[in-house]
This record gives C-alpha cells, structure tokens and sequence, in this order.
C-alpha cells in the first residue's frame, strides 16, 4: 500500500513549530553578536600578537575548531555540574554557540585583519589619526569588509548547527520537530515542513546578513 | 482380527487420546515424580535474567525459579528463554513453568494462566530519597527528565500539572545524565532503568515517587494445571509473608517488594 501522506498532524502543531523557529533565530542572533564580537577580540590579539593572549586565543581556537559541536555542548551541559557550575539548557546553549562562533570568526577576522597592506596604517598614522580612529575606521571596517561572505556563512552555519542543541532540550525548532514525530510518527511530512522552515530563515539571515554588510560594512567608507 | 475401517478408526483415536492425554495430567504430580522443575528464564534481560561472569544464568527471575524449586524439594533445570519464544516453551510442554519477567495481559491469559505477581516491574517518576513528592501536584515547579517518544513521556505528558517542565532528552542515557547531573529534580523511567543507575552511581540513587503505569511479572502455568498453580501460588504467598520474595527483589532491584503486589 502507497503511504498515505496527510499533513494535517503536523500543520495542527504548526504553533509549536513556529516557537521553535522563532527560539532558534533567537539563539542565532544572541549567539552571533556575542560570538562576533568575541572573535573581533580574538583576531586583533591573534594579529597584533599581544602577549599572553594571542597564545591563549590561539589554544582556544585550535581546541574548539577540532572539536565536535555536540561534544562541545554535552561537556558544558552534563559535564560542568560536576565542577559545580550548573547552567540551564538555553544557557549551555548559547554559551556553545558563542565559544564555537567565537573561534570561527576568531580565524575568519584575523585573515581580514592581515589583509590590511601595511601602506594603509602607515597613511592613517600620516593623517594624525588616533588609536581608536584608526582601528575603527583603517582596521576593523576594511577587515570586515574582506571577509563579510565568510562571516556570513559561517553564521549560517551556526544557526543550522543550533538543530544540535535538541540533544540537551533546547526547546528550539529540532526539538519541536521530534517532538512532534514522535507523537504523530509522521516522519516525512515533519521533518519536510522542517526543512523548508530552515530554508526559509538561511535564507532571511542571508538577505539580512547582505543587507547589513552594504550598510554598515562594506558601503559607505 | 481384520482390519476394518471402523477399527482402524477407534486405534487412531485410541492413540490420540494416549498422546494428548499428558495435557491432562497433573503436572504437579510430574514433577514431583521426575524430581525436577523445568522452568524458562530469560538470559538476556537483566536484572532479571543474564548470563553472569561463570556462564551460568543468574537474576531475580532464576531466584525466584530456585525458590520453587526448593519448596517443592526437586532439581531445578533452567532453559533460557527470550521474549519471543517463551510462551510457546510453555505450550509445547518443554518446561513445567515460565519464569521469564512475564507481564500479563488479555492475549497472553487466553493461552495460559498466570500466578500471583512475584515482583515489580513499573514505569514511574524517581528522585531523590528526600525529594517530598507522593501525587502528581507536587511535580508542580519541577523539572523531570524523560525519554522523549517513551510510553512514560506519552503518560506522563497526559498527567503532569501544567507548572511540571518536561524535559525531553533523545535516548535513556542522555535523560538519565541530565538526572545525574543535577539538571533535573526528577527522572521518568523505568524501575529496571533506576537499578542500572544505582549500580554505577550510588551516590544519588533514585526512590520511586509516582508511579505511571504498572505491570508486575508473573509465572506462567500451562492451562488446566490447577494443582500446579495451586501450589505456586501458595508458595509464592509464603514467600512474601516471610520475606523471601523481598529479599530476592532487594537483591537485584534495589528495593523491597511493593505492599500492594
């Protein structure tokens, strides 16, 4: 017999869906801005190589790019209460996706930040800029500019990976999708309006992610 | 003599009757005759039936199996059995009694009777020994870890108060490290389950608080074997009132026989 698909069961719990994607995009935007901006540090310490800390970053960014995610997120949500540090499941969260977004971009910036010729800094320096003038507007601008796809991607990919954090009851738009298969054991039409749920927002933080980069990035020098 | 069609007839019945007729007999009193019970246990199912380390069978249910044994003073002979194939062990006459963490239900009582319980076997919710929780409004607040899918996700999700958090893990091992990890107050699972984790973590050994859904584990008897029956039960209630049965379930389940069993 040809299997019946009715997506009825699924599109009845279509509220728990839509929380769930609205949680993940919620854990995407704390955990870029917070990720982002962790690695905006690391980079600036890996490329001007202050000491201790672009060693310390340099370890922490070899630890964490060679490590699986879900080994990552199970260590701080099941091993860390053993130190007595309890965090609960949209903490433990946040934190793996920051600590992982944050050692990407980490690399991704640096190579931005490299890029920047040496003739470039030497101008701002002729033009009497300030410290803060010149990382702003000569270094971190430029940098960002260069390496704005990659970032963006990789915050695509962090978003897409957030499905991981099911595992420890992330209450995000996985979770919701199991949950919901495995009530109605409509696997196919489930994880089929999942997929396209996730499309769709790779999709809006990529036209937003563009949209951000002309305005605020790479535009208007 | 000739052999006529209505003779030949009465043979065969005559010899149907003779092979059916150990269907009849009391097995009790075959038992006692041989001087040896046969009963079917399961070998892949602890703590209730395994193989333990000298490749002889050992488990809550090979206790019990020695339990009768003794009491109707004959040789125990153990067949290992596993979920599938023990009823019909029964049936076909290869063992006397089915000792096989056996749980009861309409199907089942159709093709054999069953004894008294002789030892729990439930889903439930478990916490801690001090955790003040004996209904399901007092999960009011808390957090329980549960396997998401499970028969005790689907029951405890009926019945849990709306101020109860479920939280749903993948498999059993993630939803019992959420309990060991002080994720959770509490753990929806079964009470095999809480044996495993008193095993490897004494430390924080789950009570029983609620229990969700109840099937206690029976001895199977063949059909019209009303002696047989008769005399397990018999010894079956005697060794809950002397503590036997108890002392088998707090061996191997951590816990002493129910009152209500």
């Amino acid at each position: 017999m040809a299997y019946q698909f009715d997506f009825i069961p699924v599109l009845a719990n279509a509220d728990l869906l839509l929380q769930g994607a609205f949680f993940t995009l919620c854990l995407t935007a704390i955990g870029t801005l917070l990720g982002v901006g962790l690695g905006i540090i690391g980079a600036v310490m890996r490329a001007w190589r202050i000491k201790p800390f672009s060693q310390l970053f340099g370890l922490y960014v070899e630890l964490i790019r060679n490590t699986p995610f879900i080994v990552q997120l199970f260590f701080i949500f099941f091993g860390l209460p053993a130190l007595g540090v309890r965090m609960n499941e949209w903490e433990a969260a946040v934190l793996a996706m920051v600590i992982n977004l944050g050692a990407y971009s980490t690399e991704i910036i640096r190579a931005g930040i490299q890029a920047i010729p040496s003739g470039q800094l030497e101008a701002a320096a002729a033009l009497a800029m300030n410290r803060i003038e010149i990382f702003r507007h000569v270094v971190l601008r430029p940098a960002l500019a260069k390496v704005w796809p990659a970032l963006s991607s990789q915050i695509i990919i962090v978003m897409l990976g957030s499905a991981v954090c099911s595992q420890i009851s992330t209450e995000e738009l996985s979770f919701a999708a199991n949950f919901i298969q495995s009530r109605n054991f409509r696997a196919f039409e489930t994880y089929l309006v999942t997929t396209l749920l996730y499309l769709a927002m790779a999709i809006l933080i990529r036209q937003l992610l563009a949209w951000v980069g002309r305005r605020f990035v790479v535009g208007g020098r | 003599m000739t052999l006529t069609p209505r003779r030949l007839l009465t043979a065969l019945f005559a010899s149907l009757a003779i092979g059916v007729s150990p269907a009849f007999a009391d097995g009790l009193a075959d038992i006692t005759e041989r001087g040896v019970l046969k009963v079917a246990v399961p070998q892949d199912f602890p703590p209730f039936g395994s193989v333990g380390p000298d490749m002889k069978p050992r488990g809550l249910d090979i206790d019990a199996a020695q339990l009768l044994a003794d009491q109707l003073a004959v040789k125990l002979e153990l067949t290992p059995v596993n979920s599938t194939n023990r009823i019909p062990f029964l049936t076909t006459g290869k063992v006397d009694l089915v000792i096989s963490s056996l749980g009861k239900n309409p199907e089942r009582e159709a093709v054999i009777d069953f004894s008294a319980a002789y030892a729990p076997f439930y889903l439930g919710v478990f916490g801690p020994e001090d955790a003040a929780i004996s209904s399901l409004d007092d999960l009011d607040g808390k957090t329980i870890s549960v396997t998401r899918g499970s028969i005790e996700d689907i029951e405890l999700s009926k019945v849990a108060p709306k101020g109860a958090t479920l939280k749903r893990f993948e498999d059993n091992n993630s939803t019992i490290a959420a309990y060991l990890s002080n994720q959770v107050d509490l753990i929806a699972n079964g009470n095999v389950v809480m044996v495993a984790i008193a095993e490897r973590n004494p430390k924080r050994v789950p009570a029983m608080k609620i229990k969700l859904k109840d099937s206690p584990v029976y001895v199977g008897v063949n059909k019209n074997e009303t002696a047989l029956l008769e005399k397990v039960n018999a010894i079956l209630s005697a060794g809950k009132a002397d503590g036997t049965l108890s002392a088998i379930s707090e061996k191997w389940l951590k816990q002493p026989l129910p009152a209500d069993l």
